[in-house]
C-alpha cells in the first residue's frame, strides 16, 4: 500500500490534481473540503487518493468545519490539507486564527478566483493575498506560496508541508485558477530525492515538557493527543504550559513569538527566483500565473536589447522586502502586473520607499496579461 | 521602520509551578485535573462543576484513564471546561468544537473524544456542525451543558431560552420558542439521547459511562443552573432554588416520546435516556467500504499487470 | 412499626461509615452538598472561608454519613469528598434506627 503514496514518473495532470499529489507524498493523510470552483478537483483527487493509501478524505458542512478539522487531525497527528477558493478562504479565517495562535502544522491550498464575494467562480483572480497576509484578526506570521505551473503545485505543497511542520502553523498554497486548471507534464521524482519534514516527538518528560516556547526564533516540539503530555491547546492567550493567562505580559510574549518567528526566520523562508536581474533598469515583479506572462515579456524584451528583469516571487509571504529595497536603489522602475487591483503592489511600493517608480499593472480578474501589455510598460522608461 | 517593543516578563517556570502544586491534591479528583487551574472561573451556585465532576466519574466509572481521552471545547463558560481536565484538551474556537473534534477523532480513531460545550456554543453559531456530525455518526460524545442562555457574555438570550423568558437581550420576555435539543440530536442521527439535569448527577454520570461505551455519535443535554445570567432575570433566585426546581419538576421518563420534551419557563422538565440504538459509525463504513474498496481495486490492478 | 429480628442476609451487608472532607477554601457557598445530602449531615458553617463565603461543616450525629459521596458528585467545586471509615455490621440497633427514619420521628428526616 505504502509505494501508491509518491507516485514516481511522469503525469499529465493539471496543478489541481498536483496539489493533492504533493500533499499525499508528503504524508498528508487527513483532508477536509467542500466543493468550490476552482478548487473542487483537489478534492476530487484526494477523495480518490487517500482510501488508497489509508488515509482519511471527509467532505465537510462548509470551509469553517474543514479547517477545523484539520486542526484537529494535526493534532491526532496526523498531516493534514484542504483547499479551497476566495469564498471558501474567508470562511476559514476563523480557524486559520484558531491554528496561527495555537500553532498547529496543516496547509491551505487557495485556488483563487475573482472576488469579492461570489465574483467569477469560473475564472481566474489573485486578490486573496493580502487576505492571506491579513485576513485573521489579530497578528500573526504568514507563508504563503505561489506556484505557476502544475509542477511547482506539487514541489510547492511538499514545501508548504515542510514549512508548516517546521514553523508549526498553517501555510498558505496561493495558486490560482489558471494554474490549478492547467494541464502539463507533472515529474514526481522517487520518494528518496523527496525532501520530506516528518514531525518528531518530545522527548522531554512530561513534567519538565513546555509544549509552546516563546523564548526562541523556532517553536517547541508539538505533542499531539495521546502521547501523555496532556497538553492545552486554546485559542486564549497562554502561557508556555498552553494555560490561558489573560494578561498584557503573557499576550506580549504569546504575540511576539507567533509573528517573530516568520520574521526572524525571514531569509530562511523567503524564495525568489531572478531572472535578468544583475544589470536590469527596470523589473517586473511577479507570481503565480501572471508570472508566466512577464518572463514571456522579458525575454522578448531582452532579445530586443531592452535591459528589462523578472523578479518571481516565490513566497509572497514573507515578502522579500530587502531584496527590493536593494533593487530600488539601482532600478528605475518596478513593473507590478498582478490580478487584482493593487496588492503586491502596495507591497512593493512601500519598501521601495521612493527609490523608484512603481506601475500597477491591473487586472480586476477573469482574464491573464498579454506580454505585449507588460512590454509596452516597460519601454516607457527606455 | 524602527520598532520599540516593551521589555518581555520572562516565564518562571519554577514560581508557577510551586504556584500550582500549592493546593492541587487536596482532593481525589484532582489527579484528573490540571494542576493549579482549581479555582474555576464559574459563578456560586452554577451547574457546569457538577457536570465536570459526573464527567470524570462517568469516566472512572467506564475504567478509562486520563490517557485514553480528550476533550475538545467551544466558547463560552462550558468552553473552559477543557482547561481544567488533565488530558489532551482542546478549546477552540465558538462553535467549532465539533468538526475540529471531528478531524482529531478521525485521526485518531482509538480515542475517546467528548465534545463538551455550551447549548449556544452547540445549537447557535455551530447548529449546522453538530446535525451533520450526528448524521456521520462520527464517533464523538457530545456532553452539552444547557443552562439555557449565553452565560459567558452576560445573560443574553440562546437557542435554547423558552418562550417568554428573560434574558439581556429579550429584556420584555422571548419572541422565540427554544431547540427541543434531544429531539433534535434523535432526528439528526444520535444514537443515543439522554437529558438529565444536575440535580440527577448519579443518573448522568450512568449516562455518560454508558455513552462511553458505545461507537458512533452520542448526545447527552445536562441542564445546569445559571444563577446569574438566567435565574436572576427569570426570578428563578439562586442556583440552590434552581435545583430544588429541577428536583419538583423533573420526571423521570426513560425511552419517552421526543415530541414532548420541549421545555416551556417554570414547567415541568422530561429527563432520562430516551435513545440508545446502534448504526455503524463514520469510521465502520469509511474504512469497511471506501478503503476496502481501493485496496481490492489496487490488488486487482496488480493482478492485472502481473498477467 | 418494629423489626423483630435482623434481615436474613445481614451478615452479607455493611452498614458504611464515612468521614467528610471539606476544602475549606475552595469553597463557593452555593448549598448543594447541605441541601441534598441525604442523611442531613452538614449544614452552613458560621465561618467564612477566605473567599468570604459561607462553606459547610458537618453536624453534630456525623456518624450518619454512609459515604453515599453525593456531596462530592454534587460539588462543583471539587471542595468536598468522603472517605470510608469503617464498614460496620450490622446490628438490631440499626434496624431499629432504620425504623424510626422511616416513621419520621426523627425531625431531620422529615421532608423540608
Amino acid at each position: 500500500m505504502a509505494d501508491k503514496d509518491v507516485l514516481t514518473g511522469e503525469h499529465f495532470i493539471h496543478g489541481d490534481a498536483a496539489c493533492a499529489e504533493g500533499g499525499i507524498a508528503s504524508g498528508c493523510r487527513f483532508f477536509a473540503g467542500y466543493p468550490i470552483t476552482p478548487a473542487t478537483e483537489v478534492a476530487e483527487r484526494m477523495a480518490r487518493r487517500l482510501p488508497q493509501v489509508g488515509g482519511v478524505y471527509i467532505q465537510m458542512e462548509d470551509e469553517i468545519a474543514s479547517m477545523a478539522a484539520i486542526l484537529g487531525a494535526s493534532w491526532g497527528g496526523v498531516k493534514s490539507m484542504t483547499s479551497t477558493s476566495g469564498p471558501g478562504f474567508s470562511l476559514m479565517m476563523e480557524n486559520i486564527g484558531l491554528g496561527m495562535m495555537t500553532e498547529t502544522p496543516c496547509v491551505v491550498v487557495n485556488i483563487q478566483r475573482g472576488g469579492p464575494s461570489t465574483g467569477l467562480p469560473t475564472l481566474v483572480g489573485q486578490a486573496d493575498v493580502m487576505q492571506a497576509r491579513w485576513g485573521s484578526h489579530g497578528d500573526y506570521g504568514c507563508i504563503a506560496l505561489a506556484p505557476a505551473s502544475p509542477q511547482e503545485c506539487f514541489d510547492f505543497t511538499v514545501d508548504a508541508f515542510n514549512l508548516s511542520e517546521i514553523y508549526r502553523q498553517p501555510v498558505f498554497v496561493l495558486g490560482d485558477e489558471v494554474v490549478g486548471h492547467m494541464t502539463e507534464k507533472v515529474i514526481i521524482p522517487p520518494r528518496e530525492e523527496l525532501r520530506i519534514v516528518e514531525r518528531g516527538k518530545p522527548q522531554a518528560k512530561k513534567e519538565d515538557y513546555l509544549p509552546f516556547d516563546f523564548k526562541g526564533p523556532m517553536p517547541a516540539q508539538m505533542a499531539v493527543a495521546g502521547q501523555g503530555y496532556h497538553v492545552h491547546v486554546t485559542g486564549l492567550t497562554h502561557d508556555e504550559r498552553g494555560y490561558p493567562v489573560i494578561t498584557d505580559a503573557v499576550q506580549e510574549r504569546n504575540i511576539r513569538h507567533i509573528v517573530d518567528k516568520i520574521r526572524k526566520n525571514a531569509d530562511k523562508i523567503i524564495r525568489v527566483e531572478s531572472v535578468f536581474l544583475d544589470d536590469a533598469e527596470v523589473v517586473v515583479v511577479a507570481y503565480g500565473c501572471t508570472s508566466r506572462v512577464a518572463r514571456q515579456a522579458v525575454e522578448d524584451l531582452r532579445s530586443r536589447g531592452v535591459k528589462a528583469g523578472l523578479l518571481r516571487l516565490i513566497t509572497i509571504w514573507p515578502f522579500p522586502s530587502n531584496m527590493i529595497r536593494q533593487l530600488a536603489k539601482q532600478v528605475k522602475a518596478f513593473i507590478v502586473p498582478e490580478i487584482n487591483y493593487g496588492q503586491v503592489a502596495y507591497e512593493v511600493e512601500r519598501t521601495a520607499q521612493g527609490n523608484a517608480e512603481v506601475v500597477l499593472m491591473a487586472l480586476m480578474g477573469g482574464s491573464i496579461h498579454r506580454p505585449d501589455e507588460i512590454e509596452e510598460s516597460v519601454l516607457e522608461y527606455f | 521602520m524602527k520598532v520599540k517593543l516593551r521589555e518581555i516578563v520572562p516565564f518562571d517556570k519554577e514560581a508557577e509551578e510551586k504556584a500550582i502544586q500549592k493546593d492541587h491534591g487536596l482532593h481525589p479528583d484532582d489527579k484528573y485535573l490540571k494542576p493549579g487551574r482549581i479555582p474555576h472561573i464559574w459563578c456560586p451556585g452554577c451547574g457546569l462543576g457538577v457536570v465536570l465532576t459526573s464527567f470524570i466519574e462517568g469516566m472512572r466509572r467506564k475504567g478509562l484513564s486520563v490517557d485514553q481521552c480528550a476533550v475538545v471545547s467551544g466558547i463560552g463558560c462550558t468552553g473552559r471546561v477543557a482547561g481544567y481536565l488533565d488530558m489532551d484538551t482542546y478549546h477552540t474556537t465558538h462553535g467549532r468544537a465539533i468538526p475540529f473534534a471531528t478531524g482529531l477523532a478521525l485521526a485518531k480513531p482509538d480515542l475517546h473524544v467528548t465534545v463538551f460545550s455550551g447549548d449556544g456554543d452547540l445549537f447557535a453559531i455551530g447548529g449546522n456542525h453538530m446535525i451533520h456530525a450526528a448524521r456521520r455518526n462520527v464517533n464523538l460524545k457530545v456532553l452539552c451543558v444547557n443552562n439555557f442562555n449565553f452565560g459567558m457574555t452576560g445573560g443574553q438570550v440562546a437557542p435554547t431560552t423558552p418562550l417568554e423568558a428573560r434574558t439581556s437581550t429579550t429584556p420584555l420576555g422571548n419572541a422565540e420558542p427554544g431547540f427541543n435539543l434531544p429531539y433534535l440530536a434523535h432526528a439528526a442521527g444520535a444514537i443515543y439521547v439522554a437529558r438529565w439535569t444536575t440535580f440527577h448527577p448519579r443518573q448522568l454520570v450512568h449516562s455518560i459511562s454508558e455513552s462511553l461505551g458505545k461507537k458512533g455519535f452520542t448526545f447527552i443535554e445536562a441542564i445546569a443552573p445559571c444563577p446569574t445570567g438566567y435565574g436572576r432575570p427569570n426570578k428563578l433566585g439562586s442556583g440552590l432554588e434552581e435545583m430544588r426546581y429541577y428536583r419538583e419538576m423533573s420526571q423521570i421518563r426513560n425511552g419517552a416520546d421526543l415530541r414532548d420534551t420541549e421545555i416551556r419557563l417554570r414547567e415541568k422538565i422530561i429527563v432520562g435516556t430516551f435513545i440508545n440504538t446502534d448504526r455503524p459509525d463514520f469510521m465502520e463504513n469509511y474504512m469497511g467500504k471506501v478503503v476496502a474498496r481501493a485496496r481490492a481495486k489496487g490488488k486487482g490492478k496488480e493482478k492485472g499487470k502481473a498477467a | 412499626m418494629k423489626f423483630w429480628r435482623l434481615p436474613l442476609d445481614a451478615e452479607a451487608h455493611t452498614i458504611p461509615h464515612g468521614k467528610v472532607n471539606i476544602i475549606w477554601n475552595r469553597c463557593k457557598g452555593c448549598g448543594f452538598c447541605i441541601e441534598f445530602c441525604p442523611n442531613s449531615c452538614l449544614k452552613e458553617s458560621k465561618h467564612f472561608n477566605a473567599k468570604g463565603y459561607h462553606p459547610p461543616e458537618v453536624v453534630l450525629q456525623a456518624e450518619d454519613c454512609v459515604e453515599c459521596g453525593l456531596c462530592s458528585l454534587i460539588c462543583p467545586e471539587f471542595a468536598i469528598f468522603t472517605e470510608l471509615k469503617e464498614a460496620k455490621e450490622i446490628t438490631e440497633e440499626d434496624i431499629q434506627k432504620v425504623t424510626i427514619r422511616y416513621s419520621r420521628k426523627d425531625k431531620r428526616y422529615q421532608k423540608r
